[in-house]
């Protein structure tokens, strides 16, 4: 229950504003309605898991959600920034693939972990800036935009290294191999950086002006403008973030991997959007938790944990499973926006 | 300056520089040769390849005339092709006209009841487009796999083949289908006042509706009509590889459109659309992933192309890139009128 506790504090409060607990004391405000939900979600999951397979309440179950999608987490956390500003990132699955790419170029070049690391990391950044850049100063539209990162990331991929490139650089598997037990629980160093990336963001957005300003622009750009909050840069830094989201997944995907290959990371942008949603963000922008999109991508990762357990090859299920559970919460989303009004 | 600011200038331009530099690697590029009284040639094959994406995007267009968009086109691809070649390899006689025709029947319906069903979560539900059509493009391959189970489906029907293949007075039947389907939604559209009203509807949803535009109809109507084409084209591309792949049929090809409904010069916020601009825009599409090949550059690096392409037209496009053309040119009048 930590993560409900944690959105309750009054430090959270976002700066939509405007519908608050209306006087009926302690009852759940509104707004944390499709974050509880998500987490229902989530818990009903593991029931029904525990009670169908046998092992699947494990801690080992557990520690591999985390271990198997601490990148999409990472990714997911940047999303959540540029859809709250009311844009979108497609470009972020391609970034990833760049980034974990590079990573396994410039390691198997022989370039020093200690450089290589942060240069992945910033490619992402480099892209990001390059999306704010255009969408901010050009007008573009950011679906349009961060298409042509998404075509022109996935490119440089291919123009880096078409096939396959192993990491066998020493430092770099040290620093992938390193895990820890919590009691039972098994941590990699992805896990804890995933985390740490979401602590980061909790409080970016819920203790910061830089996070005020983020939920305003997705309340209305123009409002935002007139009262003279720092939209533009606040915009540009929402793609950065995203970007360099992208650039750490993708390190992260490269240790998960061991490897960094053109062809990672398609669709994943998709999959960072809904976990985004399922985790109670409007694509409208200016409600969501970043909270919430990480328990988004636990209940997209239990999806296929149960089908595996379920031990049938359809990894179609999979796609329809998640569809049908994307339509459900948007269309929960719909009802609770239209009874605010 | 005012060839400048026309709305089809920038795609035209892209395609016309794009033609040029292939006809500078290979001379021969434009020549079109005629055996057995059929069309060959670079230009005949760019047509042929753009065919399907010319639904898909003509659907598209008008999908974002209304201020929406259809990420599900890709599904609903692999879901036709799915549909009509396990019809097809399931039925007694696979080679016969009218199996062949009832299949595709099938299928183009189906893809019309998606179509139909991303219309009701826009207009009924009122989900964002982006979202409604989401959900059906995760949903729609993990049923084009259940349809195929999961394997490729490989099928021989000749009738089936010649929607890929096949060549008619001279041209391929993908072409005539996809420039008749083309012509006659064009005509429809810009002959009547649908065409006017879409364009309302765009612009402004609650003021179009309150002036008596059956907005919320439009726009269930041109989802429908945007999963019927996808449909189409679905069959284009399955008769083309005579395969029904339910992971790879149609992968990004939402993305294609979108980016040629762009190029040709319609914005994705709604309203005043441009279905000539989408056909330059497929057309640049089509030829550069034809250039990429005659220039020798590896294939996987065409992303990359079409990225800077696209960066390029849609700055150039761009409100900036505009006002500086505009400014420009209302100086150079000022000038005009001041020396003479």
């Amino acid at each position: 229950m930590s993560v409900l506790e944690k959105q309750r504090t009054p430090g959270s409060g976002t700066a939509s504003g405007g519908h608050e607990t209306r006087g009926r004391g302690r009852r759940l405000d509104r707004r944390y309605l499709p974050v509880v939900g998500t987490f229902a979600v989530l818990i009903l999951m593991l029931a029904t898991g525990g009670i169908r397979y046998d092992n699947f309440l494990t801690p080992a179950v557990f520690s591999n959600l985390f271990i198997n999608n601490a990148h999409l987490i990472v990714l997911a956390v940047g999303m959540t920034f540029v859809i709250l500003t009311g844009g979108i990132d497609l470009s972020v699955g391609s970034v990833l693939a760049l980034s974990s790419v590079l990573t396994a170029v410039l390691l198997q070049a022989g370039v020093p972990v200690a450089l290589v690391l942060p240069i992945a990391v910033l490619s992402g950044t480099a892209i990001g800036l390059a999306h704010g850049a255009i969408i901010h100063w050009f007008g573009v539209q950011p679906f349009v935009t961060t298409l042509a990162g998404m075509f022109f990331a996935r490119g440089l991929c291919f123009v880096i290294a078409p096939e396959s490139v192993p990491i066998k650089d020493p430092g770099f598997t040290a620093i992938a191999d390193w895990t820890s037990w919590m009691g039972y629980f098994r941590t990699t160093s992805a896990v804890v950086i995933a985390l740490v990336v979401v602590a980061i963001a909790f409080v970016l957005l819920h203790v910061t002006r830089l996070g005020r300003t983020v939920y305003a622009i997705g309340g209305g750009e123009q409002s935002a403008l007139l009262m003279g909050l720092p939209v533009a840069r606040t915009k540009v830094l929402a793609y950065v973030v995203s970007g360099t989201c992208g650039g750490l997944g993708g390190v992260l995907f490269a240790m998960y991997s061991r490897s960094g290959y053109a062809l990672t990371g398609i669709g994943m942008e998709l999959d960072a959007i809904a976990a985004a949603v399922i985790g109670g963000t409007l694509l409208t922008g200016g409600t969501g938790f970043v909270l919430g999109s990480m328990l988004g991508v636990l209940v997209l990762g239990l999806i296929q944990t149960a089908i595996q357990f379920e031990g049938t090859l359809s990894s179609w299920w999979t796609k329809i499973v998640i569809g049908a559970l994307l339509l459900v919460f948007v269309v929960l989303q719909r009802v609770f926006t239209l009874r605010r009004r | 300056m005012r060839v400048l600011r026309h709305h089809l200038f920038w795609p035209v331009a892209a395609l016309a520089i794009l033609v040029t530099a292939n006809t500078i690697v290979r001379p021969s590029f434009l020549r079109i040769t005629v055996q057995d009284g059929h069309l060959f040639g670079a230009p005949i094959d760019i047509l042929r390849a753009a065919a399907p994406l010319l639904l898909i995007a003509l659907g598209m267009t008008l999908v974002v005339a209304t201020r929406g968009i259809d990420l599900s086109v890709g599904a609903v691809v692999a879901v036709s092709g799915a549909v009509a070649l396990q019809l097809v390899a399931g039925s007694a006689d696979p080679g016969s006209p009218v199996t062949v025709l009832l299949a595709c029947g099938v299928a183009v319906g189906l893809a019309l009841v998606l179509g139909v069903w991303n219309g009701f979560l826009v207009t009924v539900v009122g989900l964002q487009p982006i979202v409604a059509t989401l959900v059906l493009m995760t949903v729609g391959r993990g049923i084009a796999m259940l349809i195929t189970g999961g394997f490729v489906a490989t099928v021989s029907s000749a009738p089936y083949k010649v929607m890929g293949s096949g060549f008619w007075l001279g041209l391929p039947v993908a072409v005539w289908i996809a420039f008749g389907l083309f012509a006659v939604v064009a005509v429809l559209v810009r002959r009547t006042a649908l065409g006017m009203l879409l364009e309302a509807t765009g612009i402004n949803p609650a003021a179009s509706r309150l002036s008596g535009v059956r907005s919320r109809a439009l726009t269930w109507i041109v989802y429908a009509v945007s999963g019927l084409l996808a449909g189409a084209a679905g069959l284009l591309i399955s008769a083309d590889t005579m395969a029904a792949d339910a992971n790879n049929a149609g992968l990004f090809i939402e993305l294609d459109a979108i980016l040629a409904v762009v190029i040709g010069g319609t914005a994705l916020t709604g309203g005043k659309f441009n279905l000539l601009g989408t056909l330059a825009g497929v057309l640049v599409i089509a030829t550069l992933e034809r250039t990429v090949t005659v220039i020798g550059i590896s294939p996987h690096a065409t992303p990359l192309f079409m990225a800077i392409v696209v960066i390029a037209v849609t700055l150039l496009q761009s409100p900036r890139a505009r006002e500086a053309f505009a400014l420009a040119g209302w100086r150079r009048r000022a000038t005009k009128e001041a020396t003479g």
